[in-house]
């Protein structure tokens, strides 16, 4: 498919789409003007694709330097009567939390609609938290789509929730809800070109102070306000046709959300189970009175959901509060896991407990296929030949040794992005992670609470995103440790968006680069270099150098991610066997995925070999060759 | 429970793995099917596994459940073994015989003979094919994904057409490479046929 489509398409037609294009079709057909993100898995293709589309689609959208930020943008179009759309990973919660909570309060004209993507079982994040206790948290409503029509339909009627009762919406999706490929029928568009020049309209921000401004004095009424509209909402919850039943179970019955619904519907379809379901889908505020009575004339229910017991809290609330005679199995009961991703095995084995509806199959294999089922080899996500991080990890080590430090006296304070993969061997490069931008303050910790030396590593991104206040912190305190900043001049992990420091913006124009080297300046750090990490001498002389400071130095190393599209590849290094004595460095301490050995031989894997020269410095013996 | 069709897909990221997959669903839509597909993006640097997930006849969920796959299609033949969970004594077994050695040297990397004769010891259907040496004969080794794309629709109990799944392949690739993709596919699909 044509990317171009979910722009031109017509209703009544249908495409197979990733539920991350669905949520693009939807805000298309919503008719939004603005949005703003910052890339994180697995939200980002909401951006890739918002990026391409967004000037066919007369939207204004960006890539803003952290999740506050583009909640801050959101949140001000949205108040000047535009519709607007942030989105995220579940963690970008976390940082535009501090405005999110007040959104609440002072509401919004034009719809505004929050996306956040949870990722049970961390597939790539580094933890498990669920948005839909910020739903609770701030009072505002959200959405569990199951499927991709329903991340389509549900964005599109989150829009119209919000403008109805003036405030954001959120829409909680997971991961295999926001990588599921499915049939989206699309819907009418909504015109949202005016007889502006501009890709979007302009909106108008009435003054109020009293609405707008959370002082104390019209806090207090604001808090008021939001309790109002949410018991109004309980009214539209209720009554929502996202919340709906299926089947005619009589004893059993089973309340579901988002993905966790998907596998209780196949399972309960596919053993022919006598349960019906409720699903949930505009989960808050909680449908009091629609589960109650779904309830009301059943024994035992099953509440089937994804991270936390949310729903299932709130079901024994209505158990209780109407003195209903019904058992509840889910997370709290240990019927179902109570932490990770679920699947229809997880689910038919909980059901089972209960139900005992299934026997045990296992198949037996032969004792040769057991053994080779436990002697294949690991495949992990590696640095990607030719990555530059690869060569600071391995140039840093060699500065470490040279200083006669021992690795246990230096701590790695790593940080969000491709070079946490430094975490394995041989680099041994990530000791200590907490969030974006964490390497920095975790620096200024550590180098006043040990006597150990701190290398800190964050990406060029990431540096932008929340590295600097940090390091605002570390000159003015006095904190003493090597900052490196991996600026690979892109944001390589969530599949290579563009941030402020390269001369493109996200929707493709001409933009200012914002210079890192002069913001470090500008915090006032007296040792900034930057460096070429292909060139090894240069890596560890400038190391050393930063290792013997008594501040906080920073170093850049400024070379390419190999995955950006456009770049020129060089040519492979040339291998000249008769050199080659197998000491194994390059492959040891190296360990460039082009690079194997193979039958006790080295071997390049040319359609792998970036050239990027790295190899070429580490072995001694003249091996590889420049293939200039 | 007619044209029910699991399909697990598997092998090491930069494969062209999800292109495949998503061929295989769009063609599914265009037959007025049911379908439904699970994709595992992540960090997007190159190496380590990947898999999707394709089920054809009204599903909800896009996960194949533990030994409910019709087919497991694998690029690579360790991946191939890492899929196993989710095949029963009937699923047909299709994987590329031509190994990518990982660059983690925790185990050694097995005869890929002995994968094929201990598998054929365990299961019905399995079905080796040199798929990157049919891509390279097809233009590149880029194609390769278009030759076990070809070698799934060969299977009987494959609930689309050739056709169909032809169409959909151009709807998804630059017409320069349709050329080559349909030499690819035909080489996959006759190497099965045959
Ligand atoms: S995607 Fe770029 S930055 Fe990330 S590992 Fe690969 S080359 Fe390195
Ligand atoms: S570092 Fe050089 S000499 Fe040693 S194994 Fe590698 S290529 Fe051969
Ligand atoms: S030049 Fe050497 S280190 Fe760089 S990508 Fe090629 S094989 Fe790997």
């Amino acid at each position: 498919m044509n990317l171009k489509e979910l722009v031109t398409g017509d209703s009544g037609e249908k495409r197979f789409l990733l539920g991350n294009e669905a949520a693009v079709r939807g805000l298309i057909e919503a008719g939004i003007s603005i949005a703003a993100t910052y890339p994180g898995t697995p939200s980002s293709e909401i951006g890739n694709v918002l990026s391409v589309l967004a000037k066919d689609a007369n939207i204004y959208f960006e890539f803003s330097t952290n999740e506050k930020v583009a909640m801050e943008v959101a949140a001000t179009a949205a108040v000047s009567g535009l519709r607007s759309f942030t989105f995220m990973k579940h963690v970008g919660m976390n940082v535009a939390a501090d405005s999110f909570m007040t959104t609440a309060y002072s509401g919004v004209n034009g719809g505004m609609v929050i996306l956040s993507a949870d990722d049970p079982s961390l597939f790539s994040s580094q933890n498990e938290q669920d948005t839909r206790n910020y739903a609770k948290l701030a009072n505002v409503p959200i959405l569990e789509p199951s499927n991709c029509q329903e991340v389509k339909d549900m964005v599109k009627y989150a829009f119209d929730l919000s403008e109805q009762f003036k405030l954001p919406v959120i829409v909680r999706t997971t991961t295999r809800v926001s990588h599921m490929r499915g049939v989206v029928e699309f819907g009418d568009v909504r015109d949202n070109s005016s007889n502006n020049d501009n890709h979007w309209k302009r909106g108008h921000f009435n003054k109020d102070p009293s609405k707008y401004v959370p002082v104390p004095a019209f806090a207090g009424d604001m808090h008021v306000r939001l309790w109002d509209k949410i018991r109004k909402i309980e009214e539209v919850s209720n009554k929502s046709k996202f919340n709906c039943e299926w089947g005619t179970g009589k004893k059993y019955g089973l309340i579901a959300s988002s993905s966790a619904f998907n596998y209780a519907c196949d399972v309960v379809k596919f053993n022919n189970l006598d349960i019906k379901i409720l699903k949930l889908g505009f989960s808050y505020p909680f449908p009091q009175n629609k589960v109650i009575e779904f309830l009301s004339d059943l024994d035992e229910v099953f509440v089937v959901e994804e991270v936390d017991p949310i729903i299932e809290r709130d079901t024994l609330v209505c158990i209780g509060s109407k003195n209903l005679n019904v058992q509840v199995h889910g997370k709290l009961d240990g019927t179902f896991p109570i932490y990770h991703e679920f699947n229809s095995d997880i689910v038919a084995e909980g059901l089972n407990k209960v139900l005992n509806f299934k026997e045990n199959k296992s198949v037996q294999f032969t004792q040769s296929l057991e053994k080779l089922s436990e002697d294949i080899p690991s495949r992990a996500p590696v640095l990607c030949a030719g990555c530059p991080h690869r060569a600071m990890y391995y140039g840093i080590n060699i500065a470490i040794e040279e200083l006669g430090l021992k690795p246990e006296d230096v701590i790695f304070a790593s940080d969000i992005g491709c070079y946490t993969l430094g975490i394995n061997p041989p680099y041994n490069a990530a000791d200590y992670l907490l969030s974006m931008g964490s390497s920095v303050g975790d620096g200024c910790g550590f180098s006043v609470s040990t006597d150990q030396k701190v290398a800190s590593f964050i990406g060029d991104s990431t540096f932008f995103h929340s590295g600097i206040s940090p390091l605002i912190n570390a000159v003015h305190n006095k904190h003493n440790f090597v900052l490196t900043v991996l600026d690979n001049r892109i944001t390589a992990m969530t599949g290579g968006q563009p941030n402020p420091g390269i001369p493109v913006d996200g929707m493709g124009d001409d933009a200012p680069e914002v210079s890192i080297r002069k913001l470090a300046l500008a915090c006032g750090c007296d040792f900034v270099r930057v460096i070429n990490p292909f060139n090894l001498e240069q890596v560890v002389k400038t190391y050393r150098e930063a290792f013997e400071r008594k501040d906080a130095a920073v170093i850049i190393s400024k070379a390419p991610c190999t995955l950006i599209k456009g770049l020129t590849r060089k040519p492979p290094v040339k291998f000249i066997e008769s050199n080659c004595n197998n000491c194994d460095k390059c492959v040891k301490e190296l360990a460039c995925p082009a690079i194997s050995k193979i039958n006790g031989k080295i071997t390049i894997d040319e359609s792998q070999c970036d050239g990027c020269t790295a190899c070429i410095q580490v072995c001694k013996y003249g091996a590889l060759e420049d293939g200039r | 429970m007619d044209n029910h069709y699991n399909i697990y897909i598997c092998g090491v990221g930069g494969q062209g793995i999800i292109k495949t997959s998503t061929i295989i669903g769009e063609a599914a839509m265009n037959q007025g099917l049911d379908v439904v597909m699970s994709e595992i993006h992540g960090m997007s640097q190159r190496g380590g596994s990947v898999s999707t997930e394709l089920k054809i006849g009204g599903y909800n969920s896009s996960i194949i459940p533990k030994q409910g796959a019709d087919m497991l299609l694998s690029f690579e033949p360790v991946e191939t073994i890492r899929g196993l969970d989710k095949v029963n004594s009937e699923t047909k077994i299709v994987y590329n015989t031509h190994p990518i050695i990982p660059s983690s040297t925790d185990k050694q990397y097995p005869n890929v003979d002995s994968i094929t004769k201990t598998l054929k010891e365990n299961f019905k259907y399995v079905l080796p094919i040199d798929g990157t040496q049919l891509a390279m004969d097809a233009g590149s080794v880029l194609a390769l994904n278009m030759v076990l794309l070809g070698a799934v629709t060969a299977d009987d109990k494959f609930p689309l057409t050739k056709e169909s799944v032809i169409e959909a392949m151009k709807n998804n690739l630059k017409p320069k490479f349709h050329e080559m993709n349909l030499k690819a596919i035909e080489s996959g699909y006759n190497s099965i046929k045959s």
